[in-house]
C-alpha cells in the first residue's frame, strides 16, 4: 500500500462528477427501499428480489466496474501513469493500493446501501440483511479484482466488463445454467445463502465451489494486473 | 557521471518495424535525439526509460538493465512526451506527491528546490489544469528533477512552446548538463538540437544514420547536392551560364521554371547572382526545392 497513489487515486475518482455517477445507483436503490418500505410491498420475497436483482445483480457490478476500472484505467489511456511508474515502487503496490481503492468505493457505494436498504425493507429479518451485505462485500472483492486486472490488461475493459456482467450474467444465466455456475454474481450469492434460512434466497452454486472460486479468481486477477503492469506498454509507444 | 547504452536495439510492433539494430552510447552532456516525426525517436526514448520492451538488443543504464528494474528511476529522469498530468493537483501537491513516490527524506524541501529550479514557484499553489503549455512542460520537468537524477530523458520537450519559454527551458537543460548529468532529448526540428546539443544521434525510419559533433552533421547536410527551383527572365540563357560554371551537375528546363542540382552550396549560392548580373538575365524566384528535413534525413541515410 502506498499512501501518495491512494490519495491521487481517490481524489481522481471523488473530485470530478464521477462521484455524482457513483451516488446515483445507491441513492436509487435507498429510494426505492424506502417507498416500498412506505407503501407495504415489504415482504421477505420481495425485499429479496430487491437486495438480489437491484444490490447484488446490478448495482454491485456496475459500481465495481466503475471503481474497478476507474482507478487506473483512465490513468493508463492519459498516461498520467507515467508519472507513476517512473518511480521505484514495486508494481505489485501500485496494484494492491488500486485495488484497496476501488474495495473501498465498493464498500461505500455498494456495500454500504444493500445495507441500508435491506435495514429499511427488512431489518434483520431472517438474518437477510447481514446475509446480503457479506455476499455483496466478497462479490464486491472478485468483481474489482477482475476488473482492474482487465483494466490493467485491455483498453476496452469498460466493454468487455460490460459485456460479462450484463451478457453473461444476466443474460445467459437465464438460459444456460452452465453459464450461471461461471459467475461472481452467483458465488456471491451461494455465500449469502449459507448465511441466512430465507427461503427466497436459492444459490445454484454450493458454497464448497463458490468459496474456493472467489478466492482464487481475486488472487488470479490481482497476480495478473500485477504481471501485465510490470510490462504495461504506454500508449503513445504503439 | 552516468552512461546510458544501447546494443543491437530493435523493436517492432507485429511485422512493422520501429526500431531496427540500434546501437549508441550517451554520456555526460547534452545529446540531441533527432529524427522526422515517425522515426522511431519516442520508441527509442521509451526503451531508454524502461516503458517498452526491445524486441531484440539491450538497453542498460551503467551497466544495468533497464526494462522492469523499477529500481532504475532512482537515477532517471523521465519527461513524456503527452502533456496530461494530474490536472486536479496542483503542481506543489504534484512534486510533493513525485517526491513521496521517489521515498525521500524530506519531500517538502525537494518539491520546493525542484519548483524554483523550473521557476514555477509563483504557480505552484494553482491546479495544473490551469497551466499554459509552456507551464505544464515545466512542471513536468520539475517532477523529473525532483529526486536529482544524474540522468535525464526528455522527449520532444520544445513541442508547443514559445519562443521565450524555449529559451528558459534551454537555458535550464545547460544549466543540468554543466552539473555533469547525462540528458538527452529528442526532437524533429534541426535548429533546437542544434543550439542546445553538442552531440547528435540521428535517427531516420528506425535505423541510426548519423551520430556525432553537431559541426560534422551540419556540414553532411550542407554538404549534399542541393535542389534549387529557379524563375527567371530567360531560363535557357541562365541554364547555360550555370552549367558552364562547374557549380551545378544538371539543370533542366520545366515548365515549373529551371531546377539546378548544386554539388557545392556555397559556390552555388555565390555564383547565382552573379551569373544572372552577367548575362542580363532577371531573378523572379530562387526557392529550395528539397529543403524538408526528411530530405535531408534520407540523404544521410543513403550515404
Amino acid at each position: 500500500m502506498n499512501s501518495t497513489i491512494a490519495m491521487i487515486t481517490f481524489r481522481a475518482m471523488l473530485g470530478r462528477r464521477r462521484a455524482l455517477l457513483l451516488l446515483a445507483l445507491p441513492l436509487l436503490l435507498l429510494a426505492l427501499s424506502v417507498v416500498l418500505r412506505s407503501t407495504g410491498y415489504d415482504d421477505l420475497d420481495v425485499s429479496e428480489d430487491v437486495l438480489q436483482k437491484f444490490g447484488l445483480a446490478t448495482l454491485l457490478p456496475l459500481l465495481a466496474l466503475i471503481a474497478g476500472t476507474g482507478v487506473i484505467g483512465p490513468e493508463i489511456d492519459d498516461g498520467q501513469l507515467m508519472y507513476v511508474l517512473t518511480k521505484p515502487v514495486p508494481r505489485q503496490v501500485i496494484v494492491l493500493t488500486k485495488l484497496a481503492v476501488a474495495n473501498v468505493l465498493v464498500v461505500v457505494f455498494a456495500v454500504v446501501p444493500v445495507l441500508l436498504s435491506g435495514l429499511v425493507l427488512t431489518g434483520t429479518t431472517a438474518r437477510m440483511t447481514p446475509a446480503f451485505t457479506v455476499g455483496v462485500l466478497v462479490g464486491g472483492l472478485a468483481y474489482t479484482a477482475v476488473f482492474v486486472a482487465l483494466a490493467v490488461a485491455s483498453r476496452n475493459a469498460v466493454t468487455i466488463g460490460l459485456l460479462y456482467a450484463l451478457v453473461w450474467e444476466s443474460l445467459l444465466g437465464n438460459f444456460a445454467p452452465g453459464a450461471k455456475s461461471a459467475s461472481i454474481q452467483q458465488w456471491a450469492l451461494s455465500v449469502t445463502d449459507a448465511l441466512t434460512p430465507a427461503s427466497p434466497v436459492r444459490a445454484s452454486v454450493g458454497l464448497a465451489v463458490a468459496v474456493p472460486l472467489l478466492v482464487l479468481v481475486t488472487a488470479a486477477a490481482t497476480a495478473l494486473a500485477t504481471y501485465r503492469l510490470r510490462s504495461l506498454t504506454v500508449a503513445s509507444a504503439e | 557521471m552516468s552512461e546510458l547504452r544501447l546494443e543491437g536495439v530493435s523493436r517492432w510492433y507485429g511485422n512493422v518495424v520501429a526500431v531496427n539494430g540500434v546501437s549508441m552510447t550517451v554520456g555526460p552532456g547534452v545529446t540531441g535525439l533527432l529524427g522526422p516525426n515517425g522515426a522511431g525517436k519516442s520508441t527509442l526514448i521509451h526503451m531508454m526509460g524502461g516503458f517498452l520492451a526491445p524486441s531484440s538488443g539491450t538497453v542498460t543504464l551503467d551497466g544495468t538493465t533497464i526494462w522492469r528494474n523499477p529500481g532504475i528511476y532512482r537515477h532517471l529522469g523521465l519527461v513524456p512526451e503527452r502533456e496530461s498530468a494530474y490536472d486536479f493537483l496542483t503542481g506543489e501537491q504534484f512534486i510533493v506527491a513525485m517526491a513521496k513516490l521517489h521515498g525521500l527524506d524530506d519531500p517538502g524541501v525537494a518539491a520546493r528546490r525542484a519548483i524554483a529550479r523550473v521557476e514555477m514557484e509563483p504557480a505552484a499553489g494553482r491546479t495544473i489544469g490551469t497551466y499554459s503549455k509552456g507551464m505544464k512542460q515545466r512542471i513536468k520537468m520539475a517532477s523529473a528533477l525532483v529526486h536529482d537524477p544524474p540522468v535525464l530523458l526528455l522527449d520532444e520537450p520544445f513541442n508547443g512552446m514559445d519562443p521565450r519559454q524555449r529559451l528558459q527551458l534551454m537555458d535550464l537543460i545547460r544549466q543540468m548538463a554543466a552539473e555533469g548529468r547525462t540528458i538527452l532529448f529528442s526532437s524533429h526540428i534541426l535548429e533546437e538540437v542544434e543550439r542546445l546539443a553538442s552531440h547528435i544521434e540521428v535517427i531516420v525510419a528506425g535505423r541510426h544514420a548519423a551520430s556525432g559533433d553537431f559541426r560534422k552533421i551540419r556540414r553532411l547536410m550542407t554538404d549534399r547536392p542541393h535542389i534549387f527551383l529557379v524563375r527567371s527572365s530567360d531560363d535557357r540563357r541562365l541554364a547555360a551560364a550555370v552549367i558552364a560554371d562547374g557549380s551545378a551537375r544538371s539543370v533542366q528546363l520545366t515548365d515549373k521554371g529551371l531546377q539546378v542540382e548544386a554539388v557545392d552550396f556555397q559556390r552555388f549560392t555565390w555564383l547565382l547572382p552573379r551569373v544572372s548580373r552577367d548575362t542580363g538575365v532577371r531573378l523572379w524566384e530562387v526557392s529550395p526545392a528539397d529543403e524538408s528535413l526528411e530530405s535531408v534525413f534520407s540523404y544521410l541515410v543513403d550515404r
